[in-house]
């Protein structure tokens, strides 16, 4: 990679960023969803502290509905890279039978996602917290700081955001709150997948086109990954090429139909591709200026 | 490998309506950068609750938060990316009502260009000129005039160079100011419509410079950081102990056969400059002097490094170098000072004043920091430097701060990396103003720092209050001492450096050779005054209790002090309850002939005609009235 390349600088000022937060952090910690992003996030901590590994385990908020090939490839990155993994559910929520489809895609997303978050941050008193959000991904995440205060609480204040000047952020906080920190805030999907190529960095197999069984629903897209799904009288699986652009819960994600089996067929398709990322995740689209309500609730 | 020519770091301001929503939307949209999806939503909105009027209204795209979409105004900075093949885009949509220019000026610190918008027909307004200003004060060298809204103008060429030439004197002035631009040029467009934002519009055939996209893609943004001298502040320290467990999974023998019993590598960016293997570096503030051994990129050695790269460093020998030390070269070290003068650009709602103290944040550490002496505001408008004796709210101007440690700093027209700082407030953490170190101050044109003698305002400083002198007046009995002990121990609570001045220590001492005559009371309280005057000098809150009845001395001693540091209160309980009062048996005593001249018997009280504070008699508790006198000194700035 050229010195001059977009790419190597988005690295290098990600690489600062990381670095940064851990200096003026009690218990670091960096939430790994097991996507693509998690996963460039993770080879940028890597390079940021090498030769020692970075210095905060890794997090994963669990809802018991990620696709089985997401939770293979999570176990298998931390025991191949010997870092400390903390798994956390909502206990709660599972007794009570909380899933995509008893309770809606929203009270799901809070209970199952939202308030799991909290909980593990809470329970563990984590005060930095790293996160693979992009500001290209959502129009409120555009508006986001990189260094981002939460209240005691875990709540974003669009209109009270502390304003980041120059490569000094203000970390000051007193006890309870925290930092939400984005290393990759500047970088596009394509900016990632570029990262991934040149880096070889491995990536769940997901994002690659293959015959997966699906359903179609609305006009998109979704897997059946185990029989836990709950198809409609007549409703069939059948089998078609897609791949994922993002990966989240299994149910509330959607595969488009792709043929590119390879890391660089990604990015071809990409580099003509003419509709965003996120228009694949249904949770954004539940209600108007949904993203910048769940941030405020302490959604990432 | 795409975007080969790096990233360009872009912001777009001007005055409200201007139309840099729509320019940059625009551009995104010219240049491929929106996708199906985003433009169906956007053409939808547009329809629902655009402004532009049949047209889409790509400013929609850029007004993420949900109040701004409401109010249709742009409330914080939004970011948005360009990919283009020759250079990828990080632009900075900036409010440009008044009331953000704080986000402004952050989006500014971190830009290399900006894109000034003007209305053509409305040309150059004060906004304008107030956000060229913060950006060439920030240290953007490159600036665009993009005069917006040609089709509305008709295209008129001289339409055009009436705005240009506007903006050139802008580019004139700023030079005058001290700030000198590489590139200040002005293009006609249509942001609505796309003329001249990436391809030459016929509409204009009358012009003949580049587009808004040629002149974005011409730009080095890095240029001056790599000429600069080279910097590297340590933001951690890497260490692992040799046969401990913390070693990554796959590290060679190489880096784990350390020769003492820790690896310790420094890491951080290099913010200026080129750094090789070998270089001899000076570690500041410390002084230390060694040699680079090692450079690491993540996992990579490399030979050398350039501005922008976060690598660690391994030196030669063992040593303890902790965060916020600079390495630089032995022979191009920055200053390490903590006394400078700055630029401060005021962010909180709170005003700033000398004496206050907030907490310093720079690249190379934090520390306690005291602002001794504002200079003077700047006139955004005007460029003209003014009187002030403090910052409100979006403020900007010259200000001497003193640091509680030296710190290593480059001036910021030298080094935008570590000539910035940030201060916050110790209370509440909140980024209450960020600063640009113009100079040290301990060369000739500042002895005044080390051999001038010490100023008033500096006594006062180093106390962290404001001085004044609150005076009480009224008749015998009526409550002046009580009520001043009382302040005093709250003021005290509060932790002001106070001093009380009464009959006790006063008559006892320093005027018991003074009589009661008419003569000698005149006496008495000149000399109160002239003390209560030096006690706030001194730095001092002077607080004096005595009867002062006769309007002309307590206005001499008014006169001794400046303008609002003078509190006249007058404790009025009425003779009746004094005399019933009588704590010293004082009234029957003269009522007895016993005491010639007694104020209020047999000689007069002036009743003050306009004090500060009239002490309402119906207020009967000690502790109220102390606390009238408090609220009056926190709502007049003095606490």
């Amino acid at each position: 990679m050229n010195k001059t390349d977009a790419l190597h600088l988005l690295e290098h000022e990600s690489i600062r960023i990381i670095r940064e937060a851990v200096a003026e952090a009690e218990r670091p910690v960096m939430l790994y969803s097991i996507g693509k992003d998690s996963s460039v996030m993770l080879r940028l901590a890597l390079k940021a502290f090498f030769p020692m590994k970075p210095p905060f385990p890794l997090l994963h908020v669990d809802t018991t509905w990620k696709f089985r090939e997401m939770i293979s490839f999570r176990d298998e990155t931390a025991a191949r890279l010997g870092i400390e993994l903390i798994t956390c559910s909502n206990e709660e929520g599972l007794r009570q039978g909380v899933t995509p489809f008893s309770h809606g895609c929203r009270a799901y997303t809070e209970i199952m996602k939202t308030d799991a978050l909290r909980q593990a941050l809470d329970s563990r008193g984590f005060d930095m917290i790293f996160g693979g959000a992009r500001r290209d991904e959502e129009k409120s995440r555009a508006k986001e700081r990189i260094f981002s205060f939460r209240d005691g609480g875990h709540r974003w204040d669009p209109r009270g955001q502390r304003p980041e000047l120059w490569s000094i952020p203000n970390l000051t906080k007193n006890r309870g709150e925290s930092f939400r920190v984005f290393p990759l805030s500047n970088w596009t999907e394509l900016d990632i997948w570029r990262y991934i190529a040149h880096e070889r960095i491995p990536v769940v197999p997901l994002y690659f086109a293959a015959q997966r069984p699906v359903v179609e629903r609305n006009g998109q897209w979704i897997m059946v990954d185990d029989e836990r799904m709950e198809l409609a009288p007549g409703e069939m699986p059948r089998m078609k090429l897609v791949r994922f652009r993002t990966l989240g819960c299994y149910p509330l994600t959607a595969a488009v139909e792709s043929r590119a089996a390879t890391v660089e067929d990604v990015i071809r398709e990409l580099e003509s591709v003419r509709t965003s990322e996120r228009a694949g995740r249904l949770i954004d689209f539940d209600q108007a200026g949904s993203m910048e309500k769940k941030k405020q609730e302490g959604y990432f | 490998m795409k975007n080969g020519n790096g990233i360009l770091r872009f912001l777009a301001c001007g005055s409200v309506d201007d139309g840099k929503s729509t320019l940059i939307g625009h551009l995104l949209h010219l240049t491929g950068n929106l996708y199906d999806d985003h433009l169906r939503i956007l053409q939808e909105e547009s329809a629902r609750i655009g402004t532009a009027g049949g047209v889409t209204d790509y400013s929609l795209l850029l007004d993420g938060l949900m109040a701004e979409r409401e109010q249709g105004i742009t409330i914080d900075v939004a970011y948005r990316y360009f990919d283009t093949p020759g250079r990828k885009f990080i632009v900075a949509d900036t409010p440009g009502h008044e009331h953000y220019t704080r986000n402004m000026a952050t989006a500014a610190s971190q830009c290399s260009a900006a894109l000034i918008l003007v209305d053509a027909c409305r040309g150059v307004l004060p906004q304008t000129r107030r956000h060229a200003l913060i950006c060439a004060l920030m240290g953007i060298r490159h600036l665009l005039f993009v005069v917006n809204k040609m089709d509305i103008a008709g295209w008129a060429e001289h339409v055009f160079r009436n705005v240009e030439a506007q903006c050139g004197l802008i580019a004139g002035e700023l030079k005058h100011f001290g700030l000198s631009l590489a590139e200040c040029v002005a293009v006609p467009v249509s942001a609505l419509h796309g003329d001249n934002l990436v391809a030459l519009s016929q509409k204009t055939f009358w012009y003949e410079g580049t587009t808004v996209m040629e002149w974005l893609q011409r730009i080095r943004p890095r240029a001056r950081m790599e000429r600069a001298a080279p910097r590297l502040p340590v933001q951690y320290v890497i260490k692992v102990a040799r046969s401990g467990n913390a070693w990554q999974n796959g590290v060679g023998e190489k880096v784990r056969n350390w020769d003492t019993g820790t690896y310790r590598s420094y890491a951080g960016t290099l913010v200026s400059g080129r750094l090789k293997q070998g270089d001899r570096v000076v570690v500041l503030p410390s002084g230390l002097r060694t040699r680079v051994n090692e450079i690491w990129c993540g996992d990579l050695e490399v030979q050398e490094a350039t501005a922008g790269m976060a690598v660690s460093l391994t030196l030669e020998g063992e040593h303890d170098i902790v965060r916020g030390e600079v390495i630089a070269p032995e022979d191009d070290t920055p200053e390490v000072a903590h006394l400078f003068k700055a630029q401060l650009v005021w962010m909180d709602e709170q005003p700033l004043y000398a004496g206050r103290h907030y907490l310093f944040k720079s690249l190379t550490g934090t520390a306690t920091a005291e602002i001794i002496r504002i200079r003077n505001r700047i006139d955004p408008a005007t460029y003209q430097r003014l009187a002030a004796d403090h910052f409100s709210l979006n403020d900007i101007g010259e200000a001497e701060m003193a640091l509680s440690r030296p710190i290593p700093f480059d001036p910021y027209h030298k080094n935008r990396e570590t000539g910035g700082f940030i201060l916050t407030d110790r209370l509440s953490n909140k980024t209450v103003g960020c600063g640009m170190i113009m100079h040290a101050m301990r060369r000739a044109g500042n002895v005044h720092w080390q051999f001038g003698e010490v100023e008033r305002g500096e006594r006062a400083a180093i106390k962290g209050q404001k001085p004044c002198v609150v005076w009480l007046t009224g008749l015998s009995g009526a409550g002046k001492s009580t009520i001043a002990n009382c302040l005093e121990r709250k003021l005290h609570g509060l932790g002001r450096h106070t001093m009380l001045l009464d009959g006790d220590n006063i008559r006892h001492g320093l005027n018991k050779d003074l009589g009661f005559t008419e003569a000698g009371r005149i006496e008495n309280i000149r000399r109160i005054g002239e003390v209560a005057k030096l006690m706030a000098d001194a730095g001092l809150i002077a607080i004096t209790a005595f009867i002062s009845p006769f309007r002309a001395e307590r206005d001499m001693v008014r006169r001794l002090l400046p303008h609002d540091e003078f509190i006249e209160i007058h404790v009025n309980t009425p003779l009746e309850e004094c005399e019933r009062r009588d704590p010293k048996g004082l009234y029957r005593k003269a009522r007895n002939g016993e005491i010639p001249n007694f104020t209020g018997i047999n000689s007069p009280y002036e009743v003050p005609e306009t004090p500060e504070i009239r002490l309402d008699a119906s207020i009967s508790s000690v502790e109220e009235s102390a606390d009238v006198i408090i609220r009056y000194l926190i709502d007049h700035n003095l606490l």
